[in-house]
């Protein structure tokens, strides 16, 4: 439980938010305020930024300096406000559509730069505003309004992904798990570099009425039933594994973080007009 | 965002260990399923309610699982100070 | 900035760089794209030493996006691109339009479309700079007409920007960005800067988007990081900046950033009427295609036919006023662009029917020459 009350971190006269009844967002959105409790963050010094997306609503009910930008450039505007002022705590809010779909591009660079910007997916595996197209996150042979015959297509491992792209920390948490999934955001969050966590939610709305799990409580246990952490994951056979996903921390490393990087730049740039003639 | 007034239901010296604000409550049962005790409900078409608040352990299940964050679970420890959402003078300033 | 003489030899590109850090750009994002690079690499170098910050990003949407974003914790800042970089950024502009972010676009215009004729200069994407972006919003387009005014006109735009917290549109063309001329660079004292209104009540009591607050138009901006804790979004929103889809705020949101052109025109429109008080033919120019112009004028009196000169540096808000007062008094009003006829269809508009508009274009990627516009005013 947070130390102070979660409406503390909350824009109350905005609320009720706009997510549908039983919407993961709201769990995922709640692991985040609690991460930011537990790192006592001052709330002038935290900004949060969104694409365009269900998740990406999420920005206005939060009291902190908040900007909702165009899909998929969440991460470039964070970008822009980490390199002038490195001091803020500079977290994105978005959905998978949002992230790994138009955004993809910004998604990878932002990785590689290594800038301080904590990234949090809210991973519904759908388009949810728009009312339920398929998403890069969409598992193979899901029903969506643009896969009426099956989805042929696989789904990005987004933590490999930006992993591999050069983040110093990526995870992957669900919903159902929402204690640890606060625990992991709050690692994130102190990570000095670009942090990554893959929060799966779920979309009883469209997701789940087209996939044969008609609320939020029967998603919920499919979270359950199929999240393994590393640890559990290798007592388990490799078919056993089959449909199974791997949560917590995936991958951290030591890398030298983007802002920090230009600082040099200036310390040469002004050391160089002293010897100017 | 206004900082208008504290819209949320809790207030100084309110003992209650479970908080349901029913104006952003959206029915979803995930608390009334979720909680080891049984103690919420949710009558038919209606919001979540405290139903046996005797049994409420305060684990806090009910308030990290609420997606519309209508939940608020008072720790067992006297948190009064901390308790109060009031804006302006809350102990946290600004 | 290696100011110490105030005479130097620059290059189109090299002003506009320098000339933004004069106005106090201190934010650069940008994507390498012909004609405009120079004006990247410059800034690279330039603006770390005024403790600036450069970044070079993915794409030129990551670019403008980055700027806005730069923008929104005070610093004034600024992207540069060409014809395919400035569609990219359109859906951004107009996303600094409804959040009423301040920044400045440069788009050095090359022969298009698509990838036209990326080392050779054009003037093709006017409407563009007014109407690129979807949706009705306000933005200001300068365009200058020499290196040294390129100097002078980029610190307009960011005082133009900041005041009105409104993107503002810089059309070089691939002439001025990449020729070279003498600029009597001013001194700082000399420059005019001006800084955004920042709000002076308690972050409490902060309205972002309330106008009143302000001068009824503009309202005060606060920077991130400083405790006023506001939201801004693209989606329409109340005065709270929160979004709202109640008819009677879309309508006001809409119409109150619309109004900005209007009540900005004054103040941002600059246009030089050569010789045009005798005059009973004129020549309206823009950008490089004006210092033809300028030459074709002095020729056309020197063979007996007076001629004047409409040197216009603002594009958008389009100034009806001065074409309107030329048109009464000319038999005609000769338009070259490098375009088959744009701001030509403004002309026609503003001149209602008083005298008679005739369009030169040229797209075979050289620049209007004066002879040209001569031969077109001795026709009339």
């Amino acid at each position: 439980m947070a130390r102070k009350p979660i409406t503390y971190y909350l824009r109350e006269d905005k609320m009720p938010h706009i997510w549908c009844e039983g919407c993961g967002h709201g769990i995922v959105l709640s692991a985040v305020l609690r991460a930011i409790d537990s790192l006592n963050l001052d709330k002038n010094n935290v900004c949060v930024v969104s694409g365009i997306g269900c998740a990406s609503r999420a920005p206005g009910y939060l009291d902190f300096d908040t900007l909702h930008t165009t899909h998929g450039r969440a991460l470039a505007f964070a970008t822009g406000i980490k390199m002038m002022k490195p001091n803020l705590d500079v977290i994105v809010l978005a959905g998978d559509g949002d992230l790994a779909a138009i955004g993809g591009n910004h998604l990878i660079h932002a990785a590689r730069r290594n800038i301080d910007i904590t990234t949090i997916c809210f991973n519904n595996s759908i388009y949810g505003m728009t009312s339920g197209q398929y998403s890069p996150m969409t598992p193979t042979g899901k029903m969506a309004t643009t896969a009426p015959y099956g989805h042929i297509e696989e789904p990005f491992d987004l933590c490999e992904l930006v992993f591999a792209a050069g983040a110093s920390f990526v995870g992957r948490g669900t919903a159902y798990h929402a204690a640890p999934l606060s625990r992991l955001i709050a690692k994130a969050i102190a990570q000095d570099g670009f942090a990554f966590v893959e929060a799966v939610s779920q979309c009883p709305t469209y997701f789940g009425r087209r996939n044969k799990m008609r609320n939020a409580l029967v998603m919920l246990d499919w979270q359950k039933e199929h999240a393994v952490t590393k640890k559990a994951a290798s007592r388990l056979s490799p078919d056993e594994l089959e449909d199974k996903f791997i949560i917590g921390e995936l991958g951290t490393r030591a890398r030298p973080e983007y802002t920090k990087r230009y600082e040099s730049i200036i310390e040469a740039a002004t050391k160089e007009t002293d010897d100017d003639v | 965002m206004q900082k208008s007034g504290n819209a949320g239901p809790v207030v100084d010296g309110d003992s209650r260990p479970v908080i349901i604000n029913d104006r952003w409550c959206k029915g979803c049962d995930i608390c009334v399923s979720f909680c080891p005790k049984n103690v919420l409900e949710r009558p038919e078409g209606g919001k979540a309610q405290v139903a046996r608040v005797e049994d409420c352990t305060r684990c806090g299940i009910c308030e990290i699982m609420c997606p519309d964050l209508a939940i608020q679970v008072v720790p067992a420890g006297d948190r009064k100070e901390e308790r109060s959402g009031a804006r302006g003078g809350s102990v946290h300033g600004k | 900035m290696g100011n110490k003489t105030s005479i130097r030899l620059m290059q189109g590109n090299e002003a506009c760089a320098e000339g933004a850090v004069a106005a106090g750009m201190r934010f650069f994002a940008g994507y390498p794209i012909t004609p405009s690079t120079e004006i990247a690499e410059e800034l690279a170098f330039i603006l770390p030493k005024v403790g600036g910050k450069f970044i070079q990003m993915e794409d030129e949407i990551a670019s403008i996006s980055a700027i806005i974003g730069a923008s929104l914790t005070g610093a004034k800042s600024m992207t540069a691109t060409s014809g395919p970089g400035f569609s990219l950024k359109q859906e951004s502009i107009g996303f600094a339009a409804i959040a009423e972010v301040p920044c400045v676009i440069v788009n050095v215009m090359r022969v298009g479309p698509s990838t036209g004729v990326p080392t050779a200069p054009s003037q093709a994407d006017v409407m563009q700079a007014r109407w690129g972006t979807h949706g009705d919003h306000p933005v200001v387009v300068l365009c200058p007409t020499s290196v040294a005014e390129t100097y002078t006109l980029i610190v307009e735009a960011f005082n133009i920007s900041e005041r009105w917290r409104i993107p503002v549109i810089f059309l070089m063309d691939e002439v001025i960005g990449h020729m070279r001329e003498k600029v009597a660079i001013p001194d700082p004292g000399e420059l005019n800067i001006v800084n955004r209104a920042r709000p002076r009540c308690k972050p409490e009591d902060y309205l972002p988007f309330d106008a009143d607050a302000g001068d009824g138009v503009v309202p005060p901006m606060a920077d991130f990081g400083t405790g006023y804790r506001y939201h801004l979004t693209g989606l329409t929103h109340d005065r709270t900046g929160f979004p709202t889809t109640k008819r009677p705020e879309v309508d006001a949101l809409i119409r109150r950033l619309d109004s900005k052109m209007d009540k900005a025109k004054q103040e941002v429109t600059f246009v030089d009427e050569v010789l045009t008080e005798d005059a009973d033919i004129a020549v309206f120019a823009y950008g490089i295609t004006a210092r033809a112009g300028a030459r074709a004028v002095r020729d056309a009196r020197a063979s007996g036919v007076s001629a004047g000169l409409l040197k216009v540096k603002t594009l958008w808000p389009f100034p009806e006023e001065h074409v309107e007062r030329i048109a009464s008094k000319v038999r005609a009003i000769v338009v070259p662009e490098m375009n088959m006829g744009q701001l030509v269809r403004e002309v026609e508009r503003a001149s209602k029917g008083k005298t008679k508009v005739i369009s030169l274009t040229r797209v075979d990627a050289e620049p209007i020459s004066p002879q040209q516009i001569l031969s077109a005013l001795k026709e009339v």
